[in-house]
């Protein structure tokens, strides 16, 4: 603190005794660095360790996932999303199949549904424990990166039985899922709830109580309100603003309106209320698994569809919540058995335009801290 | 005592100790093998299984891996996920960046011929064997991180069976110009691209 | 308020246009070009819309004359939602800017004047967001070609 006051006083512009003064320089952070979430870059103008203006650059992974989209049958574009946002595979499955069946008009049997909410908050619980390990490691602090992934490993391994596979999963499709799940899945998903949810405080204590993280955190990147508003921030970020919005309840997909979970918010809108609100969503979605468990009906697990079925001619948006905020899909059919457009909203690529205006005046080491809080994952934004 | 009874070495027994000979190759190799310093960077999806790889389960300083964040300090590149053609010179700078001797290892599909992107995509690196030689390629979309460590056992392997002194025998660049023995990243008529040469993006468009 | 009572309501508004439900997506309303970008800062500033969150805005390509420019909003007091279509002249996209309404936008733009050609008069910074800056032609028109473009068999 003492050394962050004395740099403060010597590179501050309201600075006048001229004890020290710096030239503009441009520093370029990225595409290959280590806490910048995989390829952002960001071209710094620097004044001293300052920053004065900050432009990014994406684009290093544009892997041209809608153009692609539109030369494959709608089931073969599922494994596609699957890269879009590969920490939240579920998600980003579930958000393109929503929007073909609200083209197509098809309901999915009541099963169905529920195993799409299992899965997505499953796996909202393993984007947010991967996100607290990385961003603890950014910040400087290894061990939490070791307790986060120890757990997430035992979600992956849920998603294993389930589906096959650790991290793109292809299992939620059009009219149903891959496959049902058994009443051991759900055995083994209680089991691990009741060994995790204890383990919840353990994460916070390694850091709450911390003198340095309160240091990097607390005051750090806050954005007011209406600096939300006209970005279009959404998720775990804008809550951490003190606005309650999350699309599970005020545009309800699937059976969220059945469950009961509270939206979880902050006042202060820094570094540490999206830490907060990430802890305390993740109890939240604790809360709705246990709730699936007690109301999962029997039945079919999805719809029997032709492979080559056709959507009828239309467009249409539909969104979902992700873990990392508001992602949505908007979908455009020609009648025929694949996409004309298909375009993803995502809210990573809303998020990393706020870092131009956030990061002025900002200290280097503050920029780590400050990407990382909005868990942004590059994939995303780029497509 | 059994770990010496697998060294190829002659043990002379003395009075109140012993005299070990064995080769150098032997010695130097098993060195460079048992410290892989890999470079801390990730791409795309596989960084993710990368990054599991070495957290808790799996523990990758196991095998001596222990990441770096800079190239200077690194002996493996493991290429992990999609390479973009507006990524690709980076790639190929950071490359340039280590310290010889150095590996690769190209991690999931998309780092072999592009993988799921092959098709349809205008954007992506179809292949990082044709920016910079790979020594061990690792198959899935993403791989397990068994199957990750079983390409640094492989890779291990490969080093142990090294000379030292001998130019290494590497499998290089996918496509070498028999004229003038030099890789090639782009076809002979539109300009060849030569080794320790950055490339800019406008010579990567007219990939064959 | 529902996508016919959006229609309507522009309608008093600007008396002279004729504002109808786009065809294809019943949540969508057609706006005449001339129209942006005033009609949008009327839904923005109007007490009866406030639509203050700028969701996405993107392209259709329909070769060969047409391009539709969709944007898509959402009002966080009313909680309503709409979606809003221009159509372009596809050889000569040219559309005035809405990034100064809502900074959301700024992106947005960049990216369809990147990936689709179209041209945003009086945004601030309009250069490629995806792409190399020497890149040629735009990826996401349905008749582009490019060696790197494999062409998946059916």
């Amino acid at each position: 603190m003492l050394i962050r006051t004395w740099w403060c006083a010597l590179t501050s512009p309201s600075d006048d005794g001229g004890a020290l003064r710096t030239e503009e320089f441009e520093l370029n952070m990225g595409p290959q660095h280590p806490s910048t979430h995989g390829v952002l870059r960001m071209v710094l103008k620097m004044d001293g360790e300052r920053v004065v203006d900050c432009d990014p650059v994406v684009g290093y992974l544009h892997r041209s996932i809608e153009k692609m989209a539109e030369n494959r049958t709608f089931t073969q574009v599922i494994p596609v999303t699957d890269r879009l946002d590969y920490c939240t595979s579920m998600t980003s499955n579930y958000v393109y199949v929503l929007a073909v069946e609200k083209l197509a008009d098809l309901t999915p049997p009541p099963r169905a549904e529920y195993i799409r909410v299992i899965m997505t908050e499953l796996n909202r619980i393993a984007s947010h424990l991967l996100w607290y390990g990385t961003f603890c490691l950014e910040i400087g602090a290894t061990t939490p990166f070791l307790y986060s992934f120890r757990d997430r490993e035992k979600v992956l391994d849920l998603f294993e039985s389930a589906c096959g596979a650790r991290l793109l999963y292809n299992y939620i499709r059009i009219g149903g899922v891959g496959q049902d799940i058994n009443q051991k899945f759900l055995d083994r998903m209680i089991e691990f709830l009741d060994y995790w949810e204890p383990i919840i405080p353990e994460y916070e204590a390694l850091l709450d109580e911390n003198p340095i993280f309160y240091n990097r955190t607390v005051g750090v990147g806050t954005v007011p309100l209406e600096m939300c508003r006209s970005y279009g921030v959404s998720g775990p970020n804008v809550r951490a603003a003190g606005v309650a919005e999350d699309v599970r309840r005020d545009d309800p997909f699937a059976v969220y309106k059945d469950l009961e979970f509270e939206i979880p918010t902050e006042k202060e809108s820094d570094v540490f209320a999206r830490y907060r609100v990430r802890m305390r969503e993740l109890r939240e979605s604790a809360k709705i698994l246990r709730q699936c468990y007690e109301k999962i009906p029997s039945g079919p697990y999805g719809l029997p569809l032709n492979y080559r079925f056709k959507v009828p001619e239309g467009e249409t948006y539909v969104h979902i919540e992700s873990p990392r905020g508001d992602i949505g899909c908007f979908l455009a059919s020609s009648g025929g058995d694949k996409p004309w457009r298909c375009k993803f909203r995502t809210p990573s690529f809303v998020h990393i335009q706020l870092f131009k205006k956030l990061l002025e005046g900002v200290l280097i080491p503050d920029i780590m801290a400050i990407c990382a809080s909005f868990d942004i994952v590059l994939p995303e934004t780029d497509r | 005592m059994d770990l010496i009874k697998k060294i190829p070495a002659y043990v002379e027994r003395i009075p109140n100790g012993g005299i070990l000979m064995t080769g150098l190759d032997w010695v130097l190799n098993n060195a460079k093998a048992s410290s892989m310093w890999y470079m801390l960077f990730g791409l795309a999806c596989c960084a993710i299984e990368l990054m599991a790889t070495g957290a808790s389960r799996y523990d990758f300083d196991r095998l001596g891996m222990i990441f770096r964040a800079t190239p200077r300090q690194t002996d493996l590149m493991i290429v992990a996920g999609t390479l973009t053609l507006k990524m690709a010179p980076r790639v190929k700078l950071l490359y340039e960046q280590m310290p010889d001797p150095k590996y690769v290892i190209a991690m999931g599909g998309c780092t072999m011929h592009g993988g799921p992107f092959y098709h349809d995509s205008y954007s992506v690196l179809k292949g990082v064997d044709k920016i910079i030689p790979v020594d061990i390629h690792v198959a899935g979309c993403p791989p397990r991180p068994e199957a990750l460590m079983n390409g640094c056992i492989a890779l291990q392997d490969l080093i142990r069976g090294e000379k030292v002194g001998r130019k290494r025998d590497r499998p290089g660049l996918r496509h070498i110009d028999p004229a003038t023995n030099l890789p090639l990243l782009v076809r002979p008529d539109t300009g060849l691209i030569r080794p320790n040469q950055i490339i800019m993006p406008d010579q990567l468009r007219v990939l064959s | 308020m529902t996508p016919q009572e959006f229609a309507k309501h522009l309608g008093a508004n600007y008396p002279d246009h004729q504002f109808e439900i786009d065809p294809l997506n019943e949540n969508c309303v057609l706006i005449p070009l001339q129209l942006v970008p005033q009609c949008f800062e009327l839904l923005r500033d109007d007490d009866a819309t406030q639509m203050d969150y700028f969701d996405f805005s993107t392209c259709v390509d329909h070769p060969p004359d047409r391009l539709d420019l969709v944007y898509s909003m959402y009002s966080t007091v009313y909680k309503h939602r709409i979606q809003l279509k221009v159509v372009l002249d596809r050889q000569n996209p040219c559309v005035p800017t809405v990034s100064h309404l809502w900074v959301n936008a700024n992106w947005n733009e960049r990216e369809m004047y990147d990936l689709f050609g179209v041209f945003f008069p009086g945004h601030k910074d309009l250069r490629r967001l995806m792409m190399p800056d020497d890149w040629e032609g735009h990826p996401l028109r349905k008749d582009y070609a490019h060696p790197n473009l494999v062409v998946r068999p059916d």
